[in-house]
């Protein structure tokens, strides 16, 4: 039996198990300060507040320095090295694997094209675009062919557009790597349609790592779930539902479990009414709408509960109409309790 | 904005600095003996001292980049017990009567110093050589340098040397292909400023190297013997040691007062 790609077990700052595919790509997701970037200096060698055992297709590598690990590692911004044009940032990890110097240049100039930077070569990182520069960052870690592969948030600094193109140009590259892939991000969107995998590290433990359909589907860290655009409590599990910090309690369909809930309710299945709701929606409380946002037929309503959880809500713009909703205008919010997810934490 | 109303206390002695230290460079720029001064400078004497001086202060600024940069790097990048003593022991030179120096030196590495009969043995001789004079300009002249390349180092961003590391550069190539380029600037000023102070030292080379001339006679030890038998030479010198210091100053600029800010070039940027 072949052993994993990636193993690696973390201490320090971030304790995290991890077992990955060869060609397998996992998203790092988790808000600010999660040990994210953490986890991925101690998969490098790099110092920081974590350490790791690692090893790369069963052999042993956490105790060596980092240029002897095999290991590509994009930090945030790329960090192309100024004074090098292009070509030879790409070609500085060719050394020393018994090609020439000349054959070094043919191939870096080789994976610039495959990335659409062929004509760019000659340039010093100064004179390229923040996208440009990220490919670049890209085909030099990719050029000496790692067994894992670490991209450190590699479309935060970008603009919308050009972001739109370097995952483009992720995307179709990473398919065909046969290493392991991690990607840091907290672009939900970027997650899901870079990696098949999602990886959701909050204070430095992992609290859910599962296929990004099941971590849609299902997530089980409120910071998710708001990531992915849904309303999300922590609360406790008793015999009347679900009781939040506030006193309140939420209701689902089925029996709340014991102990630390995460409650999501899609903003689909939020109404909100003009008067008091009748006997259809278990949980009902009053609020005051903060925000419209949205364009087309679809507008977003973020709503300040007065006697309950603040909640967003999705209506269309008739029904928006018809109830004459706008900022400051106090609403009832009804969630039936099919529309409560529980999931026990 | 209102203007800033400047009380006479602080103007009227603000100028006085100002005059005090203008005031010697006008007189030797009135007094230099103005038409004479390329024959003067043409002096074999001179020429000697200046070759000689040429020598001694390259010489020192090579000791110092040899024996500093790695030190540089010591002090910026590792964290060691009693660091701070050393790195204080390192800067010393700075602030030390360079006569102190020279003594210091004699005791270390002259005849009778410390380490003098094993460099006799190896049949080395420091004091009264051009070499004992390279190591007196390189004593005074280190600190400058290490404190120049220290600030550029620890503001150098890591993500370029650490990046380097994972694409398997081993840390002296990290050091020579990343490190070394990105703190040119500051390299460079600290060289700069080395070599200034290594050109213009007299009390460490005089007790230790000596004063002998065609050996260890460079041009500020030349100075001061002329003055006494032939003074418009020794202006004449003056004069061209300061037009050096101005060249190497204007070639410093902004670097000048904040050697920190040999960063890595922008461009790493998004």
């Amino acid at each position: 039996m072949t052993p994993p790609a990636l193993q690696a077990r973390t201490e320090g700052l971030v304790t995290a198990e991890l077992t990955v595919a060869a060609g397998e790509v996992v998203a790092v997701v988790g808000p600010n300060g999660a040990g994210k970037s953490t986890l991925l200096r101690a998969l490098a060698g790099l110092p920081g507040p974590a350490r790791a055992a690692v090893a790369i297709d069963g052999e042993p590598v956490g105790t060596r320095p980092p240029h002897l690990r095999r290991v590509g590692y994009v930090p945030q911004d790329g960090a192309l090295f100024p004074h090098l044009s292009a070509a030879r940032n790409v070609a500085y990890g060719l050394r020393g694997r018994g090609l020439s110097r000349r054959e070094q240049r043919a191939a870096a100039h080789d994976w610039l094209t495959r990335l659409g930077l062929g004509e760019l070569a000659a340039r010093r990182p100064g004179q390229l675009s923040g996208g440009q520069q990220q490919r670049v960052a890209l085909a030099r870690a990719l050029a000496p062919e790692p067994r894992l592969l670490l991209l450190d948030e590699p479309l935060a600094a970008l603009d919308v557009e050009t972001r739109a193109a370097v995952r483009h140009t992720l995307r179709s590259h990473l398919g065909p790597y046969d290493g392991v892939c991690l990607i840091v991000t907290h672009d939900p969107v970027d997650a899901l349609s870079l990696a098949g995998r999602m990886l959701v590290v909050e204070s430095g433990v992992i609290v859910q790592d599962a296929s990004a359909a099941e971590v849609t589907r299902a997530p089980r860290s409120a910071w998710v779930a708001r990531m992915l655009g849904l309303n999300a409590y922590e609360g406790d599990g008793t015999d009347d539902g679900v009781r939040l910090a506030d006193g309140h309690v939420l209701v689902g369909a089925d029996p709340a479990p014991r102990g630390r809930v995460l409650v999501t309710v899609h903003p689909d299945h939020v109404t909100l009414y003009r008067d008091p709701p009748g006997g259809t929606a278990r949980n009902a409380w009053h609020g005051t709408i903060t925000e419209v946002t949205g364009t087309g037929t679809r507008l977003r309503v973020a709503v300040h509960g007065s006697d309950g959880p603040d909640v967003v809500a999705e209506v269309t713009a008739a029904a928006a109409a018809e109830l004459g909703l706008g900022e400051g205008l106090g609403v009832w919010i009804g969630v039936k309790a099919t529309g409560v997810g529980l999931t026990a934490l | 904005m209102p203007r800033v109303r400047v009380p006479v206390l602080l103007w009227v002695p603000a100028l006085a600095g100002l005059a005090f230290v203008v005031m010697p460079l006008v007189g030797l720029l009135v007094r230099a003996p103005w038409e004479s001064v390329p024959e003067r400078l043409g002096d074999p004497a001179v020429r000697t001292a200046l070759r000689l001086s040429l020598q001694c202060s390259f010489g020192a600024l090579g000791i110092s980049m040899v024996l500093g940069v790695p030190l540089a790097w010591l002090f910026a990048r590792v964290e060691f017990p009693g660091k701070s003593l050393l790195r204080a022991l390192v800067l010393l030179p700075l602030v030390l009567p360079p006569v102190v120096g020279g003594v210091a030196l004699l005791l270390a590495f002259g005849r009778r110093g410390l380490l003098g009969p094993w460099l006799e043995s190896m049949g080395i001789q420091l004091t009264f050589s051009m070499t004992g004079a390279m190591l007196a300009g390189a004593f005074v002249a280190l600190p400058f340098l290490v404190l120049s390349v220290e600030g550029a180092i620890a503001g150098l961003d890591r993500k370029y040397e650490e990046t380097a590391a994972t694409l398997g550069a081993g840390p002296l190539r990290v050091f020579t292909t990343v490190t070394l380029p990105l703190i040119a600037p500051g390299l460079a000023a600290g060289a700069a400023l080395a070599w200034a102070r290594a050109l213009g030292e007299f009390g460490a080379t005089i007790t230790f190297a000596g004063n002998l001339p065609g050996e260890t006679q460079t041009l500020p030890l030349a100075v001061y013997l002329m003055l006494q038998d032939d003074p418009d030479t020794a202006v004449a010198v003056s004069l061209l040691l300061l037009v050096v210091s101005v060249v190497v100053l204007v070639a410093l600029r902004g670097r000048w007062l904040s050697p920190a800010r040999g960063k890595a070039p922008k461009g790493g940027r998004l």
